[in-house]
This record gives structure tokens, sequence and C-alpha cells, in this order.
């Protein structure tokens, strides 16, 4: 039938959206009465076999040559979101893999892997998010996954108390977003983003600087941005170190997205309110993320710190308001959360029954007791702290550049100054897994097959920083 | 005529129920005074031909919330004395919500005769006309991916609420009827013979 066919190419696109919103269904049944207790890694396997498949159905459907609106303009699918969405289902299932050993010490139920379904669904939405109200819906779709995948350790008091704080924190920073969106609408008139673009006027009025800064809060919130970072901390350390790991990693890209599509391409007309209220959330965040982390003896608590500081070079990217400066903020978060995944990687492949290797303390003498983990840990730490070959210093040299041609060397002085104080707290790692003595704690258990992942995306650090090109241009191509 | 003797009936029901709401000193009578209000509410509603709205507000408002409410209310062992210590010391915010409620009244009936016309540039609908088919045409067309996106953000709620909740404890007291009645006295029984204790 021609018909079918013709209505099935106008939403061909969306078609990644409408596969993750199936198979969630169909794993939620297929734990339901096949899973659960019986075979409890079942669901896990499902979802890693969902996720590859889903790999393919983004790349086949959601590759298009532009900028492809559809549903009257709620979805957009451009370059930008299929690079977004593959990242975001990349990082999604090598931490559920990473994951794997340490859900099934706790028991996990299947519930797990359909939340983070849902959460990868949710960053599916916001990547292609045409319309505040497919934006908002992305939001909370991705907040609401992760606020109950953190309460998930009903058990540990800390992480409901984590839960809670996200929770709360997060519904006020939804309200942010909304209320600033309504300043919006009622401003403009238009939900769609492009129309908003549109009609807004050169000096914006009062309301609608109220409105931007509304939005850039409840953005900061998102992203842990200093001063709305007081979670970050507390709910890395206390939310079950499984779910840290996904909530430091592939959320990242949902709130590139949010940023990206709201304030560079819905409020560009007036960038200079934005760019002034990102520049000075960013600069506190790398002074104070950078500053508080080397006081922590937590290694999860230090990596909370390190994401506030990373967060604001991301934000210091998107100060520019050019299409090089978004291209090297984009850059910045592949490779910030490519070593991030495998730092918490580690800490779970280091930690074992009854053991989480949480502490600094843990990792003194890894060298000896582990040399594999150590080197893998090493890269990381490195790649984050910015040292040349690593891909971390490109993702850096990139964001300085872009601040360099708008002539923000302020930025680039402060940016700076605080990536050689992150690297002191980096390279204390180091020196704590290869120049201590070794107390003698237990090995992780993880299989060979876990520590291989980790070897390939230790490696991705190296490989990335000797050929950085490509990664780069792939980044500026699709914000050009 | 018969529409204004609806109306005007609906709406004494209306005052009543919300007077009930908060001159009753039993929370759950306030609770089922809301519901009639709620009810009478969509009353008025179906009378200007807001069929849909009035149906949601039914289905929802006295279906969902006000049943979970009244489940609330009287699961909570609420003292009432304990509500009311802080009365007199939170009366002036009450009388300053209040003040503000009737300067809106009166701005919104005040409105036409200060020549703002709010039905200026409405057009009848026609008698055909359904509420309902309008906005699912809009629902199922124009907004259908929020709308089903919203439909997986409940079932996110439903699955978190289930996941967070349901457990199986260990070591739980369960009755095990079969097992009571298949009891024998053997099983419960000793008879224990004890020799008198001899006086000292």
């Amino acid at each position: 039938m021609p018909d079918t066919q013709n209505w099935w190419s106008t939403i061909a696109p969306a078609a990644p959206e409408m596969y993750l919103a199936t198979v969630i269904c169909v794993i939620l049944l297929i734990d339901v009465f096949a899973g659960g207790s019986r075979r409890p890694r079942l669901t896990g396997t499902l979802t890693l076999i969902a996720l590859a498949v889903g790999a393919w159905v983004t790349l086949e459907y959601g590759s298009v040559g532009g900028r492809t609106p559809l549903f009257g303009g709620l979805y957009i699918a451009d370059p930008l979101a299929l690079v977004l969405k593959l990242s975001a289902l990349l990082y999604v299932a090598v931490a559920l893999l990473y994951s794997r050993p340490a859900l099934a010490r706790r028991g996990t139920g299947g519930e797990y892997h359909v939340l983070a379904l849902t959460a990868l669904l949710g960053i599916y939405v916001l990547a292609s998010a045409g319309n505040l109200l497919s934006l908002y819906i992305g939001v909370e779709l991705l907040a609401l996954s992760l606020y109950a995948m953190i309460a998930f350790d009903r058990e540990s008091p800390v992480s409901a108390e984590a839960a809670m704080k996200y929770f709360v924190l997060g519904s006020i920073a939804s309200g942010m977003l909304l209320y600033g969106i309504s300043l919006v609408y009622g401003l403009t008139g238009t939900l769609a983003l492009d129309e908003v673009a549109l009609r807004l006027t050169a000096e914006p009025s009062l309301g609608m600087v109220a409105g931007v800064a509304f939005v850039v809060v409840a953005i900061a919130f998102k992203f842990g941005a200093v001063p709305f970072h007081m979670w970050v901390p507390d709910v890395y350390h206390g939310a079950p170190t499984t779910v840290t790991l996904f909530l430091s990693t592939a959320p990242k890209f949902a709130y590139f997205a949010l940023a990206y599509r709201l304030l560079s391409q819905g409020l560009d007309g007036i960038s200079p309110t934005w760019t002034q209220m990102l520049a000075i959330i960013g600069v506190l965040s790398l002074i104070v993320g950078n500053v508080f982390a080397i006081a922590q003896a937590n290694l999860k608590r230090m990596l909370a710190y390190s994401a506030i500081a990373n967060v604001g070079f991301i934000l210091l990217g998107f100060t520019t308001g050019t299409a090089a400066g978004y291209s090297a903020a984009l850059y910045y978060t592949i490779v910030y959360v490519l070593a991030t995944l495998g730092a918490f990687g580690v800490i779970l492949l280091a930690s074992r029954r009854g053991f989480e290797a949480d502490e600094l303390e843990d990792y003194k003498g890894l060298q000896a007791r582990d040399p594999m983990l150590a080197l893998w840990m090493m890269m990381m730490m490195f790649s984050t702290a910015g040292v040349p070959p690593f891909v971390g210093f490109w993702a850096k040299l990139a964001i300085f550049e872009a601040l360099w041609q708008v002539g923000a060397v302020w930025l680039i002085v402060i940016g700076a100054l605080a990536a050689v104080v992150g690297a002191f707290y980096y390279i204390r790692v180091v020196k704590l897994m290869y120049f201590d003595d070794a107390p003698s704690a237990p090995r992780g258990e993880a299989s060979g097959a876990l520590r291989l992942v980790l070897g390939v995306n230790a490696l991705a650090t190296l490989a990335l920083g000797v050929v950085p090109a490509s990664l780069f241009d792939l980044c500026k191509a699709v914000l050009g | 005529m018969l529409v204004m003797i609806l109306f005007y009936a609906f709406s004494a029901v209306l005052i009543a129920a919300a007077l009930g709401v908060i001159t009753t000193r039993n929370p759950v009578y306030s609770a089922l005074c809301l519901v009639l209000a709620f009810f009478t509410s969509a009353c008025i509603w179906i009378l200007i031909e807001a069929e849909f709205l009035a149906i949601v507000l039914v289905l929802v408002y006295v279906g969902a919330v006000m049943v979970l409410f009244l489940f609330v209310v009287m699961m909570l062992d609420i003292n009432v004395e304990e509500l009311r210590s802080g009365f007199t010391r939170y009366a002036w915010l009450g009388w300053l919500t209040a003040f503000v409620v009737i300067l809106e009244l009166v701005g919104v009936l005040a409105a036409r005769r200060l020549g703002v016309d709010a039905t200026q540039g409405t057009v009848p609908v026609p008698a055909d006309y359904s509420n309902t088919h309008e906005l699912g045409t809009v629902l199922y067309t124009q907004y259908v991916y929020a709308f089903e996106l919203a439909a997986v953000l409940l079932l996110v709620a439903i699955v978190a609420a289930i996941a967070l909740t349901m457990r199986r404890r260990q070591g739980l007291k369960v009755q095990d009827i079969s097992a009571q009645v298949a009891v024998r006295r053997e099983d419960r029984v000793r008879l224990v013979r004890i020799e008198p204790e001899k006086r000292p």
C-alpha cells in the first residue's frame, strides 16, 4: 500500500524513540513473567541486547541529512541529535555492563534495567526536542527514572537520603524550568523553539530576562553547577555506585541537549543575557569544584566535585555563544564522560561482596595487588586532569580555543588555573596507587570480560588523544 | 428557563457544600463535602457545554484524587486540636489570602463594566460540536508525540512506585491456614507429670 509507506516515511526518523518505548514494555512484561527472582540475570541480558539493536535502529533511522521536524515540530531529527543519542546509548550500555556484577551481588530486581531504559528514552526525547513541551517531558522522564534508581537500594539509609535530596532539589529545578518556560511562552506566544527564536526582540524585556534567568538556574541545577551544586556530592556519595555511574555519564548528554536546544537555538537572539549568567556559574563551578575536591577522602565524593568542576568547563564552552564554543562543549562532554565512565567502572570492578572500594585509602598500593586495574585508573585520571597525550587535554584545549576566539581571556586564565589545581587531586590518586604501601585489601572479583571492556574504555581515552581530529571534526560538523 | 433553574439549584448546593468543607469538624465529612462540591461544579460545567472537562473532573478528582484523600484522612490519626493550635497565629495569612481572592473576583466581575470583554471575538459553536471530539483530534494528531510520552511518564511512575515499595520481607509472620487446620494434639500439647513437692 503506497499510502502506508507514505505515512511511515513522515515519522520514520522517530523510530528510535518508538523502538525504545516498545522495548521497555516488552522487557517489563518478560521480567514479570519469566525473569524476576527466578532468572535474575535475564532482564539485564535482554536489556543489553535491546540496546545493541537500539544502536542499529538509531543509526538506521535517526541519520537524516539535515534538520527534519516531525510531529508538527515537537520532534527534531538532526545530526546533533543522532550524535547525542548514540553517545548516550553507548554509555548507558557500558554502564550497565560494568554494573552487572554489583547488581547481581545485591540481587537488584529487573525494574532497575527498565528504569535505565526509560531514562535513556528521556535522553532521546531531550536530544530531539523541538518544542518546549517535549523538552519538559524529556526532562521529567529522565529525572523520574533517576530518582527511582537512586532510591533503589532500600536497605541503605544513605541512599534513601540521597534520593530524597535529589528528588526535592530536582523537583524545585523542574519547577524553575517550568516557570521560565511559562514566561518565555507568555512573552513570545509559542512553544515551538524555532518560533521562539523568530519572535525574540533584540532588546529583551524584563520578563524575558527573568524567564531566561529561571531557565539558566534550572539548567545549572540539572548539570550540578555552582551555586546549585549542593546535591551533587551527597547524591554521588549516597547512591549505590552502579547508579552513580549511570547518573554521572549518560544524563550529561541530556543536559547538554537541554542547554543547547533551549539557549543556543531557542534564545539565541538574546545570547548576551544568558552567556553572562553562564560565565559566572561556570567560573564558580571551576573554583568550588576543584578546591573542594582536594579535601575529599572518599573517591566518589572527589569525583562528584570533579564533575562540578568539569561542568564548569562545559558551561564555559556555552558562554562563547558561537558554534565553535558549542562544538567544543559537546567534545568536552563526550570526552569527560568517557573518563568518568572508566573511573566509576574501576570502583565497581575493584569492589567485591561486602567491600565497596570507594575510599581513597582503598586504592593505596593497588598497583601491587592489581596492576591492570591501576593502569586503567591512571589513564582515566590523566585524561580527566588533561595530561597530554590523553584526550582530556584536547578537550580543554578546544574550550580554551573557542574562548580565545571571542576574546574572553580572563575565562581562559581562570580555567587554566583551575585545571592546574584539579591536576593535583587526580594525580594524588595515581600516587596512592603506585607509590604507597599496600594494605592487605581484597582484590575485586570482576570477570575477565569486564576487565577487557574497561581496558578498551581506557585505551579509547589514549587513542582519541593520539588521533583527536576525527571526533572533534564530527562535533564541529554536527553543530556547524 | 430550565437551565437557569438548574444553574441556581446547582450553585446553591455548591455553595452549601463549599461551606461544609470549611465548617465541619470531622475531616472525613469535610472531604465528602468537597466531593459534593466537585460533583456540582461538574454539573454546572455541563450546563455551559464543557462536557469533557466535567467528566474529567468527576473521573479524576472525585474518582481518584478524593478517594485517595479520604483513604489518607481515614488512615492517619489526625489530631484536630493540634491542627487548630496555630490558627490565630496564621489568621492574618488567611485574611490576606481571602482579601486577594476577593480582589480578583471583583476584578473578574467588573471587567465587563470597565470595557474589557473577554467574550469578544468568540463565535458560538454549532449544535453538533463536541468538545471531546475536538480535544481527541488535537491530542491524537498534533500532540500525539507528547501524549504518548506522557503515557510513558506515567508508566515510569508506576514502575518506580512498585519497585520501591513492594517487598518480600524475610521472617514475616504469616498465617498458614492449612497448617493450622491440620494440626494435631500431639504437636501442640505435651502432658507432663509433675511430682507434688514435698513439704520441707
